[in-house]
């Protein structure tokens, strides 16, 4: 049997013998670091082109199309001729512009939902980082994007990226307080916001889902979760920042060429996070569904269930109609943080008084 | 000092911290705005204040157009008024010419312009569904809508060789006789479509979100409706009944058994409701073409040379896809008309759009218009 974590031993084993070999071994703690983010960065960046030819694949297929199917097989390249599209693509700047929150607002757009990768185990002991605060620093890191898209929309100098700026501090702001309180259910059972010892409690205790005490307080922890984090990720149904019908491109209505290439990176790098800690923490992250298929690598289930995930966020986008932006911010508030609270109680009595007393 | 800056808060009054309003132009290009309509939209943050609509970025002038050019030759330019719902247009301008000349077509084109404006109908109804789901952020629907518009749209290539503007619908009759294979071809569509309807409603019809968007929005109550003018599905949300084809039947409509769509609350819904019924209807009405459909001429014998009456005037109104489509039409005795005037039902639907949009958000002009059905080369000319 083979897991993530030999592969990786093996592949920064390799890298520390260079290393020696070359009379540099003092570097190896930098060198890891590097490598890590490099093929964190690539791998990323990889999956990020294979979920837009997906997006694409899906909606063709839920309106009745074809989809890309020219370049490369089954249109798998298409991604990749985009992107290189929009790197030679001349760069059109508004003249008015405010430069320095103009160029800085689609990087940090990027980094920032880059960064809440970082913390992600994607099998028993991989991951960049494995911070002791995981969840807490995934939803405090992502949160940025707020200031990288009202930016966008303020130095644009344009009305509709104006608007579409507004709309989104207003959204990413309300809808942070529901994803932080679904998952507060799951910190207090298990005790830690570490990512991969929420994935340990459920190897040691079962799946959420199997637990009857446990199964109905998930279920709707991890419904408000997936609503709220395809709020964050400014997606369909809650696209109100970059509204098309409304606001033509909201707050990058103003951005072309690598500029708005990284604004549409961090869409989708903000959709794989929230999936990725859905899954480590509701769906028991690398741990295989049954376990006598635990002969296949912790990562492919975790790619699986990832996959799957996403799958249905993107369902929603071709499904549903877009919501006004007085009713999002009412179901945000009236809707899914009551919800939420009760669930939080629900499952305090259900903690407190069943599984404690049992 | 306090007291200088309390002197020129007060020396410059609400214009020192007054607010603005936000101008906002929402087209010419705009993605919402189905084509080349401008709206000049005054916002206080996200709610509208007003909404004005500029005309005329799409104007070419057909009325006038139409005074230089024969009577046959105006059909082909009648096309172009509305070319969601070209045969609509190509039939209201036929039929005016053909009342000012005390003519007739034969019972088969009379049959035939039944089946294909209705086909029409269907056809402009698919993509206006799509393209209200779309303002409301639904993508979907638009493509289910255009699958089903295109077999209907294989069915006039098949008969007239065009697709989108027409010219099938002539003075006297039509065109060129239907194939022998279109009458199995359009009834296997209409089972076809049939089926699809309820697909549509599916994804629309009870969605929460489709019914938060459209249940009450743009409310267009009886009263405000007649006073500004709307017509067609628009006004038959609100419950008035306004069907030409029920009020002044033309063609064979009197002989044929079909019920006027209406709704009751006069919002987004309710038009939408109507339009969903009205295909429903147009399908029946096909069929009761289809069926009483006789072998026989399909023109009358035109003079070489077709004259108007000397001081003779005409206005002639039919149902087209989007409400009442009238032609006035005034001949001077030549083979030209002295006057041609098109009153369109986008034009006359356009301008409620303020009343049903103040003090309501962004969104929701997106959802009234597309409500509203507007056709910008209808609104222009």
């Amino acid at each position: 049997m083979i897991t993530g974590e030999q592969i990786l031993k093996t592949v920064s084993g390799l890298l520390h013998q260079g290393l020696a070999a070359a009379g540099v071994s003092f570097l190896a703690p930098v060198v890891d670091r590097v490598a890590a983010a490099v093929a964190m960065f690539l791998g990323i960046s990889v999956f990020v082109m294979f979920l837009v030819w997906m997006e694409r694949k899906v909606s063709a297929h839920m309106q009745s199309r074809i989809g890309p199917n020219r370049v490369g097989i089954f249109g798998l390249l298409q991604t990749v001729a985009d992107a290189i599209k929009l790197t030679i693509k001349e760069d059109i700047k508004p003249v008015k512009r405010d430069k320095v929150p103009y160029y800085i607002a689609p990087i940090i757009a990027f980094v920032a939902t880059f960064m809440g990768m970082v913390v992600i185990p994607f099998d028993r002991g991989v991951s960049v980082q494995d911070l002791n605060i995981g969840i807490l620093y995934v939803i405090a890191i992502t949160g940025f994007t707020v200031i990288a898209i009202l930016s966008a929309g303020w130095s644009s100098n344009n009305k509709f990226a104006l608007l579409g700026g507004f709309r989104s501090a207003a959204q990413i702001v309300s809808y942070e307080v529901p994803l932080v309180l679904s998952v507060i259910p799951i910190i207090m059972v298990t005790g830690t916001l570490n990512l991969s010892a929420i994935v340990e409690y459920q190897a040691a205790h079962g799946y959420w889902f199997t637990n009857p005490l446990y199964a109905i307080p998930v279920l709707v922890s991890f419904l408000i979760f997936i609503t709220s984090a395809t709020a964050e990720a400014n997606r369909a149904p809650f696209d109100i920042p970059e509204a098309e019908s409304e606001l033509i491109g909201g707050f990058h209505t103003e951005y072309s060429g690598v500029k708005f290439a990284m604004f549409f990176l961090g869409e989708y790098i903000a959709v794989i996070v929230s999936a990725s800690v859905a899954v480590t923490v509701f769906l028991g992250g690398w741990l295989p569904p049954l376990p006598m298929l635990g002969f296949i690598p912790g990562f492919v289930w975790f790619m699986v269930k990832l996959v799957v995930v996403i799958y249905f966020v993107m369902a929603f986008r071709w499904t549903f109609p877009r919501l006004r932006v007085d009713q999002l911010m009412a179901f945000g508030w009236k809707v899914l943080i009551p919800i939420a609270i009760l669930n939080l109680l629900l499952m305090g009595v259900v903690e407190l008084f069943l599984a404690k007393g049992a | 000092m306090t007291d200088l800056l309390l002197s020129q808060i007060k020396a410059g009054g609400e214009s020192q911290f007054g607010t603005d309003e936000y101008v906002v132009n929402l087209g010419p290009q705009h993605p919402a705005t189905h084509g080349v309509l401008r709206l000049v939209v005054k916002l206080d943050g996200e709610t509208v204040k007003e909404t004005m609509p500029v005309l005329g970025y799409l104007h070419r002038s057909i009325e006038k157009i139409c005074e230089n050019r024969t009577y046959p030759q105006c059909i082909t330019y009648t096309d172009r008024v509305d070319y969601v719902s070209a045969m609509s247009v190509n039939l209201a301008f036929a039929l005016a010419t053909e009342r000012l000349m005390g003519l007739e077509a034969p019972p088969r084109a009379q049959w035939l312009r039944m089946v294909f404006v209705e086909l029409q109908r269907i056809a402009s109804h698919l993509l206006w569904m799509g393209a209200f789901a779309g303002d409301i952020g639904a993508l979907t629907p638009f493509l289910y809508g255009l699958r089903e518009r295109e077999r209907i749209l294989d069915l006039f290539e098949m008969t007239c060789g065009q697709r989108l503007t027409y010219n099938y619908i002539r003075i006297g009759g039509v065109m060129i006789d239907i194939l022998p294979e279109f009458v199995p071809k359009c009834r296997a569509f209409l089972d076809y479509f049939e089926t699809k309807v309820p697909e549509y409603e599916g994804l629309l019809t009870y969605n929460p979100i489709f019914l938060e968007r459209t249940k009450g929005v743009g409310v267009i109550t009886p009263e405000v409706g007649i006073n500004s003018g709307v017509c067609g599905p628009s006004l038959r949300g609100s419950g008035v009944s306004c069907d030409v084809r029920k009020q002044q039947p033309y063609l064979f409509y009197d002989q044929v058994k079909f019920k006027e769509c209406l709704a009751t609350d006069g919002d987004c819904w309710s038009r939408y409701r109507v339009r969903m019924d009205e295909m429903r209807e147009s399908v029946s009405i096909i069929r009761q073409c289809l069926d009483r459909l006789e072998p026989g001429p399909i023109e009358t014998k035109l003079p070489p040379v077709l004259k108007a009456p000397p001081a003779s005037e005409i206005y002639s109104r039919i149902e087209s896809s989007r409400g009442e489509m009238g032609i006035y039409l005034v001949g001077d005795g030549t083979a030209k008309p002295y006057k041609a005037k098109f009153r369109c039902a986008s034009f006359s639907n356009t301008f409620v759009l303020d009343q049903l949009t103040r003090g309501w958000k962004v969104a929701d002009i997106m959802a009234v218009l597309g409500s509203l059905d507007m056709i910008v080369p209808e609104v222009d000319r």
